[in-house]
């Protein structure tokens, strides 16, 4: 597989897939938002590192949590953000992605925060973009969310230090989570001990074993003895097409409760990309009890992108610099 | 006309010949096969030495976009295509637009074919109305005004019963049954091969079952109306062995592969390459080796191009919203010898696959080079070493995802009806 997202001398070009990266590169995006993280207790609560770039949040999908933390993260970068929510202005009026793309090239920017309701969507922008333009995928399709995931490894990384002693478990939509993909990769770089997938046949993809997980059926067997417990999302429409009988069906079997939840060690956390489905894939009280660290997955969001965005347009300066 | 080939290679897997020959043609046929021939005086001569004289080769599915969608290709451009790929014959669906399910449509088709006036076109009727899949065509129509088969092209036929009366009525009519199998609801949801990559890129999976099922259906029918059947473009081990038990039971069943499906995988998908985007889709290593086996061992007969010609547009987008095909006519041959260089296949079995099988699938004349028949033949240099460039294709379709490998052969001339159709410059 051919990895364009890294410059010849490995750095951060574009931000597409946690596939073929490096530990190193994700300890060192790690170790920058945590740099960044304090920025945000201060008063002033800015750096000038990105001053007079312009990143654009290029989203074909609605998102609010993720398209406002990349805001956040450029401003406090001192960027200038401008959103773009395309899929009700040019796609609607017949535009190509191409051609949306190119136009918007020429206002130019500098880094697309890309999201796409198509797999493999960032990488074909990323393909056609020109070479001064950096690109961060927000999510593509089924197949990835790597800031996403890079933030799940600082908050895992916050509350259990070392990766290799771990057992984490992801439970729900395998087959549809682009974020349940881009962790797995994560998880494995980063050499987790033991990663758990658990869902009903129907949401785990063919040949779920070939990503590096142990595949479970049984809720409390796949919990038994984790450090980590990761719920996602179910989205509404699993219940038509013959995935799922019901929500309440979904719940009784792979809801998370305080009840299943002791399957796992005593000081397992609790996480969730959000936003939550209460009472279908998370009980209200296991999402607000003192085990859930799904509000500071949001905050940590932020340090994240930050750094992400820092890295992908200090490596272009870098290559500018060069050339 | 009198032409004379010289000092060729010949080869003729109808005939079982491979023998250094002339051949002489006069008027459009071949009048002798034979070192020499007496107060035969050449108008052109050919030398052919050190070459491959082959029949012309036989495709059994390649769209020419015309009519209805010429802003990707024409039946002029692509029969360029198919004579600089060493084919003289050459099989139409009925997908066009308007679909080939009147006379008027094949009269057109032919009309234009024979104005471009390299290669045989022969048209394949649509079984229902618009390929729909609700109202049988007027199938005898169809066969009086030429049609040389019916399908309902990449639209199966979800009711079974429809089906079943379709292959009723043209088994009654004695016309070929073609068949692209695909269970409409199991393919619905992917654009890739249901397996390791689809879900290492979150692509929809198409699974085997959509093949295999509807295979099994088609063949139980098959065996019920008696109708005669091809099965085209199989991508699935497990379907080939359906087709292989059926053939010894004695069902009058056929099956193509692509030459695609002969070489790729869903591993060339790679980065979301969608120029790998096709249907059906490419399959594991292991059905790909396997396909290779059915071919040498005579289970799938022919070899076809499924030349899909896309415009650039077409290709540009995320994969899953790119439009499937590959332009084929011009890898053809290469893709297919290239088996013999690899091994897996003789140069005999190979040269069949695209001509005297395709032929007797079809039940014509063509694909064989004997005294009297129609002079459709191939000359291929088989030291031509070069690298794959689809930009430098004659077809308006460049989607190919052979850019860049490397083929020993390449077609030195063409004949169609004894005419020299393709001289490579």
């Amino acid at each position: 597989m051919t990895n364009n997202q890294l410059t010849e001398s490995g750095r951060l070009r574009h931000f597409l897939t946690i596939e073929g990266l490096k530990r190193p590169l994700l300890t060192e995006i790690m170790d920058r938002a945590e740099q960044f993280s304090s920025i945000s207790h201060q008063q002033v609560k800015k750096v000038p590192l990105l001053r007079g770039k312009t990143i654009v949040n290029l989203f074909f999908e609605n998102s609010t949590r993720t398209r406002t933390t990349f805001e956040l993260a450029a401003k406090r970068l001192s960027a200038d953000v401008m959103n773009l929510n395309i899929s009700t202005s040019a796609t609607s009026k017949g535009e190509s992605l191409l051609d949306t793309l190119h136009n918007l090239e020429s206002m130019h920017s500098d880094m697309f925060v890309v999201r796409h309701n198509q797999s493999g969507a960032a990488e074909f922008i990323a393909q056609h973009v020109a070479p001064h333009v950096s690109v961060i995928n927000a999510g593509d399709g089924c197949h990835a969310h790597p800031t996403q995931a890079m933030l799940d490894m600082f908050t895992i990384r916050r509350h259990k230090h070392h990766f290799p002693d771990l057992r984490v478990a992801i439970v729900g939509d395998i087959l549809h989570s682009r974020v349940a993909r881009s962790q797995i990769q994560a998880l494995a770089i980063l050499g987790v001990g033991e990663i758990r997938v658990i869902g009903p046949k129907t949401l785990l993809p063919t040949d779920c074993q070939s990503l590096g997980v142990h595949v479970y059926h049984d809720m409390e067997e796949g919990l038994h003895d984790v450090d980590v417990v990761i719920m996602l999302r179910l989205q509404h429409e699993r219940m038509q097409g013959a995935l799922l009988p019901s929500a309440r069906e979904y719940f009784k079997r792979y809801g998370l409760t305080e009840e299943k939840l002791r399957c796992a060690k005593p000081d397992a956390i609790v996480m969730h990309p959000g936003p939550i489905n209460r009472g279908v894939e998370i009980a209200s009280t296991v999402a607000d009890g003192p085990q859930s660290v799904i509000l500071e997955q949001v905050t940590h969001g932020i340090a994240i992108r930050m750094a992400v965005m820092s890295m992908t347009l200090g490596a272009q300066s870098e290559q500018e610099a060069q050339a | 006309m009198k032409l004379r080939i010289t000092n060729g290679r010949v080869i003729d897997p109808a005939s079982q010949l491979d023998a250094q020959l002339d051949i002489f043609i006069d008027d459009g046929k071949i009048i002798a096969m034979s070192d020499h021939l007496d107060n035969f005086i050449a108008d052109q001569t050919i030398d052919a030495s050190n070459h491959i004289v082959c029949p012309g080769l036989i495709d059994l599915s390649a769209r020419l976009r015309e009519p209805g969608q010429e802003h990707a290709a024409t039946i002029d451009s692509e029969t360029q295509a198919a004579v600089k790929g060493g084919i003289t014959t050459l099989c139409v669906p009925p997908d066009t637009a308007p679909v080939i399910d009147t006379p008027a449509v094949i009269e057109l088709i032919e009309d234009r074919a024979k104005k471009a006036g390299r290669t045989m076109v022969l048209t394949v009727g649509a079984l229902t109305q618009h390929l729909e899949g609700e109202y049988l065509s007027e199938m005898l129509a169809l066969k009086e005004a030429g049609c040389i088969a019916v399908s309902n092209g990449l639209t199966p036929i979800k009711n079974s019963l429809v089906q079943r009366r379709a292959m009723e009525y043209a088994a009654t009519l004695d016309l070929t049954f073609f068949i692209n199998a695909s269970d409409p609801s199991l393919a619905s949801q992917g654009c890739a091969h249901e397996g390791l990559v689809s879900t290492r890129l979150g692509l929809g999976g198409i699974p085997e079952e959509a093949e295999t099922i509807a295979v099994t259906r088609d063949l139980l029918l098959i065996e019920r109306t008696g109708v005669r059947a091809h099965f085209h473009n199989l991508s699935t081990s497990r379907a080939v062995d359906l087709i292989k038990e059926a053939r010894e039971k004695g069902l009058n069943v056929t099956a193509d592969v692509s030459a695609h499906h002969l070489h790729l995988s869903e591993h060339d998908i790679g980065n979301y390459d969608s120029l790998s985007h096709v249907l059906p889709p490419l399959r594991s290593t292991r059905d790909r080796e396997l396909l290779q086996q059915a071919v040498r061992e005579g289970v799938i007969t022919a070899i076809s191009s499924h030349h899909q010609p896309l415009d650039n547009d077409a290709k540009l987008g995320p994969f899953a919203e790119t439009t499937p095909g590959i332009s084929g006519l011009e890898t053809l041959l290469a893709l297919t010898l290239k088996l013999v260089d690899d091994d897996e296949l003789s140069l005999q079995q190979a040269i069949a696959s695209l001509t005297c099988h395709p032929a007797d699938i079809l039940g014509i004349e063509a694909g064989q080079l004997k005294v009297g028949a129609q002079a459709d033949i191939c000359i291929i240099n088989t030291d031509a070493h070069h690298e794959c460039r689809p930009e430098h294709f004659v077809s308006a379709g460049k989607n190919s995802p052979f850019s860049g490998w490397l083929f020993n052969n390449e077609v030195q001339t063409t004949l169609f009806s004894g005419n020299i159709v393709y001289q490579k410059g």
